[in-house]
């Protein structure tokens, strides 16, 4: 059982600040760090992992400083986002040299070869492979050691359903065995399938922290912002306003703005009001549902 | 040292069309060599001309560039490096490693040439092909270390490493003979010029004071590439 511990974590290049503040435990079972683009997620796996120096706050596993303390390969695995991978080597001879990296016989890289079930294509080199195919083989690289931590970097992007799917499922396992995981993603729905802990990174704060229920309550108990045009929007605007869910109706030549603070109750009264009131509705729709504005709702809270 | 850092290093400068890279150099000079020596131009003092202006004064510092910087540089550029970095690796040992192996390219691409040119020319005469080689193959070195060294400061370690080579080792240690002291190229002159007895060569270094400073400049950089990969920050895409 290994523990990651970030502790009021800050990181700036220049004058640009990255990870602002950030203090984090990350223990056993598989945490999802979650962000948009650009929120600071691939500067707080490199903290995590050895690969950047904190500007201040300090990053521990297991009590131990991550930064300039090669020990640390001993417990973690890291798979990073570049593709940087030898691409003249082939898949088997990669897997290999990071098994003869770590000391370990050849088993180990034909055991975590098969656990990513990319032994059949051991033997090409790696620029011949797919997107996919070059994560799953980092992946593998990453395992020979059997690792207590594993950290991956967007380790999904690029991959086919098929491919997802599987690696959900060896993350999940390994998770359940106990193994410290941290994978980050932009993607809620990858985060929700496979994590049990979620950490929300947004603009280099951490935003939010919890289980992926609590996490999308939190996403869905936000006013929500709804267009909606009907045939009678102005008797609609009416019956809206008159409702205590509604924070505020406006009336608009593209039809009826709707800001609701409750987004459950909005969405049963709507069609309710319809009915009774005799009003057809043409079109409704979310015009805040992108993952940003859940995001820039989430930091602004926090 | 380390075999797998080792391996994984000599494929990259080696593997394919890259080796060309290493060996048009040597191919230009030896082919010089043979058209001097087809032309009746091999003499001795000829031989040295070629060796000091061509082979140590301009093969040289390009391969050490191309050695040095190679078997670094590129991977700190698109992030393989990482594989290497982390494993529990002490990073002064991936270093080392990294630093044999452009320096066994010095021998073998600079060191192994000079003398064949040489011995084309002359064959063994006052030794001028053995002195020469002996200075290029421990020049080379140290100009490995040094821009391996540059690898590790700066992104633009070839530009720097061209700077240097023109701006140093040929303008101002042309006008100003204090600089030359501080120059690879002269140290390896010095050396070349324990082995050969051609009156041709005129060393302006002295060997009490270019041994220890090729010496010390090659360990001096080795370790402080070393410090320097214990810090090396890499960061992600964003």
């Amino acid at each position: 059982m290994s523990v990651i511990e970030l502790n009021q974590v800050s990181r700036w290049y220049g004058n640009v600040v990255a990870v602002n503040d950030v203090s984090m435990t990350v223990g056993p079972g598989v945490t999802g760090l979650l962000g948009p683009n650009g929120a600071g997620k691939s500067t707080l796996l490199h903290l995590m992992a050895g690969f950047l120096s904190p500007s201040g706050g300090t990053a521990t596993l297991d009590g131990r400083p991550i930064w300039r303390n090669h020990e640390i390969y001993r417990t973690i695995g890291l798979v990073p986002e570049r593709e940087g991978v030898y691409g003249f080597l082939t898949g088997w001879q990669f897997v290999q040299s990071a098994a003869r990296l770590h000391g370990l016989p050849d088993d180990a890289a034909e055991r975590a070869l098969d656990l990513v079930e990319m032994a059949p294509a051991k033997d090409r080199r790696i620029e011949t492979y797919s997107k996919g195919m070059r994560q799953r083989v980092k992946v593998a690289g990453a395992l020979v050691h059997d690792p207590q931590v594993l950290l991956l970097d967007e380790p999904f992007n690029g991959m086919d359903p098929r491919q997802r799917l599987h690696l959900m499922d060896l993350v999940k396992k390994l998770g359940a065995a106990g193994r410290t995981i941290l994978f980050s993603s932009h993607i809620l729905e990858e985060v929700e399938r496979v994590a049990q802990q979620i950490e929300v990174l947004v603009a280099g704060r951490h935003a939010a922290s919890g289980d992926y229920r609590e996490i999308r309550r939190r996403m869905t108990d936000r006013p929500h912002q709804f267009r909606v045009r009907s045939s009678d929007d102005r008797r609609l605007a009416a019956a809206l306003i008159a409702d205590p869910s509604s924070g505020g109706v406006s009336l608009t030549a593209q039809g009826l703005e709707v800001r609701t603070e409750d987004f459950r109750r909005f969405t049963r009264l709507l069609p309710r009001l319809a009915r009774d009131l005799n009003v057809h509705l043409w079109q409704v729709s979310p015009t805040d549902e992108d993952l940003e504005s859940v995001f820039s709702y989430l930091s602004g809270r926090s | 040292m380390n075999s797998v850092v080792a391996s994984i290093t000599y494929r990259a400068m080696l593997g394919r069309k890259r080796v060309w890279l290493l060996a048009l150099l040597p191919v230009a000079l030896i082919a010089i060599a043979v058209l001097l020596r087809l032309i009746g131009a091999g003499h001795e003092s000829t031989t040295v001309t070629l060796m000091e202006t061509f082979a140590i004064g301009a093969i040289l510092p390009l391969l050490g560039l191309i050695a040095g910087t190679g078997v670094i540089a590129p991977e700190i550029e698109d992030g393989t490096i990482i594989h290497l970095l982390s494993k529990p690796i002490p990073r002064h040992r991936i270093m080392v490693t990294k630093f044999a192996v452009a320096a066994s390219l010095m021998v073998v691409f600079a060191g192994v040439p000079t003398f064949l040119a040489g011995y084309l020319m002359i064959g063994t005469e006052a030794n001028v092909a053995a002195g020469f080689a002996l200075g290029a193959a421990i020049g080379g070195i140290a100009y490995a270390a040094v821009f391996l060294l540059v690898g590790v400061l700066t992104k633009h370690a070839v530009v720097v490493g061209i700077i240097y080579a023109l701006v140093w080792e040929g303008a101002i240690g042309g006008y100003v003979p204090g600089a030359r002291k501080l120059s690879i190229q002269q140290w390896a002159r010095t050396l070349a010029d324990q082995v050969t007895t051609s009156p041709a060569l005129k060393p302006d270094v002295a060997l009490s004071f270019a041994l220890p400073a090729i010496v010390i400049v090659t360990v001096v950089a080795v370790i402080w590439a070393g410090q320097r990969l214990r810090g090396l920050s890499l960061t992600g895409d964003e």
